[in-house]
């Protein structure tokens, strides 16, 4: 096993003494029970403490390891990246490289721009709350998210858009203006004022723009000084004249790199002669503004409270002392530009160290870095997966389980099947995970509570849709169970029947009967009428149904075919032996009937049938009840008695027709 | 091409219904209530699809619709529908009808009515009566009907707290949604494929009729009423098939389409241009089927959606001829009973739980936790 990097964050439970009571605790998806023993902490005797047992804590508590998942705002996180995770999926994997690299920077885009919108919204939320702790809170979310946005943003410039030299800076120039934007409500501030020259923040606003490399912007303001001091017109033209001067590398232009390295060395040469000759020597904030077009470190560094944090700093840097950096290049400079933004004074923030990782090209360490430091699973998850599909994950199995990006779904959408609602989602991620993903959707699917049919039903869709046949079973089960319970026969029957579950169906058919031997009509007809081939499901599903069969036969006086129909259900071993009795008792009425309906061939089965009911009894083992209501075997005397004479009756009648007719 | 505007609203929509217009006036459908399921806690919602101001030059609806105000509302959100312009009937899986009041002046809701366990499980087994999720209600104002899973039917009057009529065990399998036929007549759909007819004036427990599908036992989940042919019906069910029934005739389908390949959540021919209808489903697709006869004549009608398919349908019923005002959906003539479908929602992967239409407007809510609305469905 690993080593841990870290020690494991830890969390107080509040209203669990651990101190004085041992703890115990259960493992759960997503979520862990936590209680407290009766043993204390440092007993010697184990057994006092099971004696009180009253002082326990009688509470357990269930701990939620990601507790994002529970905020109303993240949940339009969770929905709407479902959306653009599946669309990932299911996109082709044979499309050209080059649009297939666009498809995939398309896809981290509506990523950030979900992350970006959530955002907002927790920003607006923050605002508009006046709970301090709720405020606290949003804001604390609102961190992590621009955090996430951040990371992400990079990862896409590195990972994805795999930037090459020249074009690299200008993404990374777009990265720092889209993060630190603190210069554009400084900028406004300024153009507000009266006398905007004089403002105090007039020329932070002037060197921001020039750190972000915004030069049109930089030369707009630049012009105000200009115009109105008239003893610093000259050297604000100079400078304007660099600024404007300043080579800007065109990724798609015709431009070469050699070509534009010549043009950018002479400019910046260009620079130095003006620093050297002492242009700008009489004002320092130009000098220190063409010291930064120089690329002077010292100066640069001056500047920190402008550039809030060291990758700022790293990418004015780079703009001005190295715009063709190479990706390979980057960790070096990244490395160097965070101790000398540091300076020692501080040491680096989890945040810095991902970026740091980033920089150095190492996707796991990023990964890890943020699992770490974060409790949330979805940004890892995520961006994990995409740069899965961008093939750059290959190599990385983990020791257990399965790949790291399946790891992580994995995780992830335990989380969300632990949540009251989310478990639609988690779905997905599970079919998307290769390995492990259908044993988690089997073991989870079934712990789904299911309070309504319609729930039910949804769930089931998902079953039988991945052809789970086990869980469908299990399901229909319980569903049909909770039927029986609530005395709602048919719906059980529907239920056992749509899980093919013939054993379930045979239970409940027999229900049936019982209620037909005791109340002497049948429920639920609409459903038992038809039940076409389902019938065939059990045994006793399909005597069931042939029984109302006969049934209606008789209720419409159709007695030969009604006849027939009750013996063959005997002969043919369909009814079960309890049943026999009712259903010579049936036949009773219509040995009884004016004309001949049962043959004299029919006669004698029906003949064998009550005497392999009679002579089969006693060796049946009756129960010790049944012995004891000697009133109920009077009662079934009686019926074979009754019986033997009907028979006897209609076998002479029946003779007497058949010896008639052929005699005729 | 339908417009839609969609918003998260964190929360799994199970029902969504447009508020009424006053059938005079001629103003735009502008408020509607959705219901919420499987939320730890669920709400009724009441959301403005914004002013007219809004609309730009192109008269396109830009910004989302705003939630007004909301209402606890215990257990999921099963069923529901507009009582009239201020009252929202909804039906709960804790089995109980309940009318909500959304006052308009200072946007607020309030429960005006409810019957708690209107729909329950009985039996020499269980000790208390447990209750029973209602699945589905309808409403005709005053009158209100529901149906549930204990199969039982009740009938209440809007201002009347005592139940008015119940057929118990109407049903012996779940009874999934209701509509009404006439003003004393329904329409039950259960979970072995029946739809059932019944009779107020009938005393007892028996429909006056029952249609269904010879052989199969597919659960059907929706039916709606054509709006000018009373005996025009639509349903669906568990395989998304859509089935066309006229009850004068048979106990058949009169046509059945393929549609859908799961759950048909809901179906609702246009209220007012019912040559149009609507169906939405599991496998998260929002469908509009048009069977206007002028169709062949206009092929470019709705044609700019995500996916066109003309089926031709099969025609299970006996061919009645002799109507001059015969419904489109009725047909039985093949060559002529051709429709267009138009897929309204593409790339939904989770369901789509429940639409409505109401003029040019449509709304629909589902499990990804959006609701979708378009103002220009005929656009």
């Amino acid at each position: 096993m690993e080593e841990l990097d870290v020690d494991p964050p830890l969390t107080t439970i509040p209203g669990v003494n651990s101190k004085k009571k041992c703890m115990g605790f259960d493992w759960g998806p997503g979520e862990m029970l936590v209680y407290e023993t009766c043993y204390e902490n440092q007993s010697k005797n184990l057994y006092e403490g099971r004696a009180e047992k009253g002082l326990g804590c009688p509470f357990i508590r269930i701990v939620q390891r990601d507790e994002d998942i529970y905020s109303p705002v993240l949940r339009k996180l969770f929905n709407e990246s479902h959306g653009i995770f599946v669309g990932l999926q299911k996109s082709e994997e044979e499309l050209p490289s080059k649009s297939r690299k666009t498809q995939l920077v398309r896809v981290s885009k509506n990523y950030r721009s979900v992350i970006g919108a959530c955002m907002e919204e927790m920003h607006q939320l923050a605002v508009s709350t006046r709970d301090a702790a709720l405020t606290a809170q949003y804001t604390s979310q609102v961190s992590v998210l621009s955090a996430m946005e951040l990371i992400w943003n990079l990862c896409e410039i590195l990972f994805i858009e795999v930037a090459t030299a020249g074009s690299l800076l200008l993404h990374l120039l777009d990265w720092v203006q889209l993060h630190v934007c603190e210069v554009d409500s400084m900028a406004q501030e300024v153009l507000n004022s009266e006398n905007l020259t004089k403002h105090d923040k007039y020329w932070n606003v002037i060197t921001s723009y020039v750190l972000q490399g915004r030069m049109d912007e930089a030369r707009q303001m630049l012009a105000k000084e200009a115009n109105a001091t008239a003893a610093s017109r000259g050297m604000c033209r100079i400078l304007d004249g660099l600024m404007k001067k300043m080579p800007v590398f065109s990724p798609g232009g015709t431009q070469t790199l050699t070509e534009f390295e010549l043009k950018w060395q002479h400019w910046h040469e260009e620079c130095e002669r003006y620093v050297q000759d002492g242009t700008f020597a009489s004002s320092s904030h130009l000098e220190s503004i063409c010291k930064i077009l120089l690329g002077d470190e010292a100066t640069l560094l001056k500047q920190k409270e402008l550039l809030t944090t060291w990758y700022h700093f790293l990418v004015s840097r780079l703009l001005y002392t190295h715009p063709m950096v190479k990706p390979a290049e980057l960790h070096v400079y990244a490395q160097s530009s965070l101790d000398m933004f540091l300076g020692g004074d501080s040491s680096p923030e989890p945040l810095d160290n991902i970026l740091m990782a980033a920089f150095e090209f190492d996707i796991l360490q990023v990964i890890k870095e943020f699992s770490i430091t974060s409790s949330n699973w979805w940004f890892v998850a995520h961006l994990t997966d995409l740069l899965d599909h961008c093939q750059l994950l290959q190599t990385h199995n983990l020791y257990f389980g399965s790949n790291m990006r399946e790891f992580l779904l994995l995780e992830y959408a335990s989380g969300l099947f632990a949540h009251h609602s989310l478990w639609q989602l988690g779905v997905d991620y599970f079919d998307h995970c290769p390995k492990l993903g259908r044993v988690y959707l089997e073991l989870h699917i079934e712990r789904i509570p299911l309070n309504t049919e319609k729930k039910a039903l949804k769930v089931l869709r998902i079953c039988e849709q991945r052809q789970m046949g086990e869980q469908v079973r299990s399901i229909c089960k319980s569903m049909a169970m909770k039927a029986v319970r609530n005395n709602r026969l048919g719906s059980a029957l529907s239920w056992s029947i749509r899980a093919r579950d013939a054993a379930f169906a045979t239970l409940i058919s027999d229900r049936f009967l019982k209620d037909y031997c005791e109340h002497g009509r049948f429920s639920d007809l609409d459903l038992i009428d038809n039940l076409g081939p389902a019938m065939l499901l059990s045994d006793r599903l399909t005597f069931l149904g042939k029984y109302r069969e006969f049934h209606r036969l008789y209720g419409k006086k159709c007695f030969p075919e009604a006849a027939k129909l009750l013996l063959s259900l005997m002969t043919a071993r369909i009814a079960p032996c309890s049943f026999w009795m009712t259903l010579l008792m049936d036949a009773l009425p219509l040995l009884e009937q004016k004309q001949v309906i049962f043959s004299a061939e029919q006669t004698y089965e029906l003949m064998r049938c009550l005497e392999d009911l009679t002579a089969v009894k006693p060796d049946m083992g009756e129960t010790d009840e049944r012995r004891l209501q000697d009133d109920g075997d009077d009662v079934e005397t009686t019926k074979v008695e009754m019986l033997r004479l009907a028979l006897a009756r209609n076998l002479s009648r029946a003779i007497v027709k058949e010896g008639t007719l052929d005699g005729w | 091409m339908e417009k839609f505007n969609a918003k998260f609203v964190s929360q799994k929509i199970s029902k969504s219904r447009w508020r009424p217009v006053p059938s005079a006036s001629l103003l735009l459908p502008d408020l509607f209530a959705t219901g919420s399921w499987d939320n730890e806690e669920n709400k009724v919602s009441v959301w403005s699809i914004g002013d007219f101001g809004s609309l730009n030059a192109d008269g396109d609806y830009e910004g989302d619709h705003q939630l007004l105000c909301d209402i606890k509302h215990n257990g999921d959100v099963l069923d529901m529908q507009f009582l009239d312009q201020e009252r929202i009937v909804t039906a709960s899986s804790s089995g109980s009808v309940t009318i909500f009041r959304h006052h308009q002046n200072n946007q607020t809701l309030s429960i005006n009515q409810r019957w708690e366990r209107a729909h329950y499980h009985s039996g020499p087994d269980i000790p208390s009566c447990g209750s029973a999720p209602c699945t589905g209600i309808v409403c005709n104002n005053p009158e209100i009907v529901s149906v549930g899973e204990d199969g039982r039917i009740n009938l209440f009057k809007a201002d009347s707290k005592k139940i008015l009529r119940t057929i118990d065990n109407a049903d012996s399998s779940t009874l999934h949604a209701v509509t009404f036929l006439r003003t004393t007549e329904i329409m039950t759909v259960n979970s072995i494929g029946q739809l059932k007819m019944w009779d107020f004036r009938q005393q007892g427990n028996e429909p006056s009729q029952i249609f269904f599908l010879t052989g199969e036992r597919v659960p059907l989940y929706c039916v709606d009423r054509h709006p000018n042919q009373q005996h025009v019906v639509a349903t669906g069910g568990q395989d998304g098939m859509l089935s066309i029934w006229d009850v004068r005739q048979g106990s058949m389908p009169v046509s059945l389409l393929e549609a859908h390949d799961a759950e048909m959540w809901e179906v609702h021919f246009h209220p007012s241009n019912p040559d149009h209808l609507f169906t939405c489903s599991e496998n998260g697709s929002l469908w509009h089927w048009n069977a206007s006869s002028d169709m062949a004549e206009k092929p470019s009608f709705l044609q700019l959606g995500g996916r066109n398919t003309t089926l031709s349908r099969s025609t299970l019923g006996q061919s009645n001829i002799n109507q001059s005002l015969m419904s489109a959906w009725l047909s039985s003539d093949p060559a002529k009973g051709r429709m267009e479908i138009t897929s309204l929602l593409p790339n939904q992967t989770l369901s789509v739980n429940s639409l409505d239409i109401l003029g040019q407007c449509l709304v629909c809510g589902t499990d990804a936790e959006a609701i979708h609305v378009t103002r220009q469905l005929f656009a």
